[in-house]
């Protein structure tokens, strides 16, 4: 089955004709909508959106681990990752 | 932050009223979770990309009681953070 991928060009053209932006501006909108995500999360801020969910920043210890094709041991070094928590609301829609 | 100090900070930024940059923000959002209930995944360069993963019925336990239940087949989205989030978050650590 083939699906399609939702990308900014789309979220572009959604505010494009929903509220009557030029296709670039709308452009520029979703731009700065993911760049303040981004811009807090760097900060280590999280970011809750009502209704659809919440991204978080976790930060994991460094700890050894073991290179699964050749057994090796090795440190997996100290790192950051962004992990999402989707909401009830979005849970549920989904599953609809 | 939150979805209202978002919509704060796109109204002054953008020099919006905050009705329209909460108009926006919805707009997105609401894509965002229609191709997601659609089954769809979504793509954003630089941020990440989300999925919807399909869970079959399993059995699980209740933690308190250790009774075992069915879990009913569900889907869940999942978020997978982009490669220059990712170095943005870690750059800092």
């Amino acid at each position: 089955m083939k699906r399609n991928n939702l990308t900014r060009k789309d979220l572009a053209k959604a505010v494009h004709e929903k509220m009557g932006f030029s296709l670039r501006s709308a452009g520029d909108l979703v731009d700065d909508f993911f760049f303040h995500i981004r811009h807090a999360l760097t900060n280590e801020e999280q970011v809750k959106i009502v209704h659809f969910g919440t991204f978080k920043v976790l930060k994991k210890e460094s700890r050894v681990g073991r290179n699964p094709q050749t057994g090796e041991v090795m440190e997996i070094s100290k790192r950051s990752m962004v992990s999402f928590k989707p909401s009830k609301e979005l849970r549920q829609k989904i599953n609809r | 932050m939150n979805k209202s100090e978002m919509i704060e900070a796109m109204s002054q930024e953008l020099n919006l009223p905050q009705r329209e940059a909460s108009s926006i923000i919805t707009t997105i959002l609401d894509s965002m979770t229609d191709a997601l209930a659609k089954g769809e995944n979504i793509e954003i360069r630089g941020f990440g990309s989300f999925s919807v993963k399909d869970y079959g019925t399993y059995y699980g336990r209740n933690p308190k009681t250790g009774e075992q239940i069915k879990v009913k087949p569900k889907k869940l989205p999942f978020f997978k953070v982009g490669k220059e989030l990712k170095e943005m978050v870690n750059q800092n650590s």
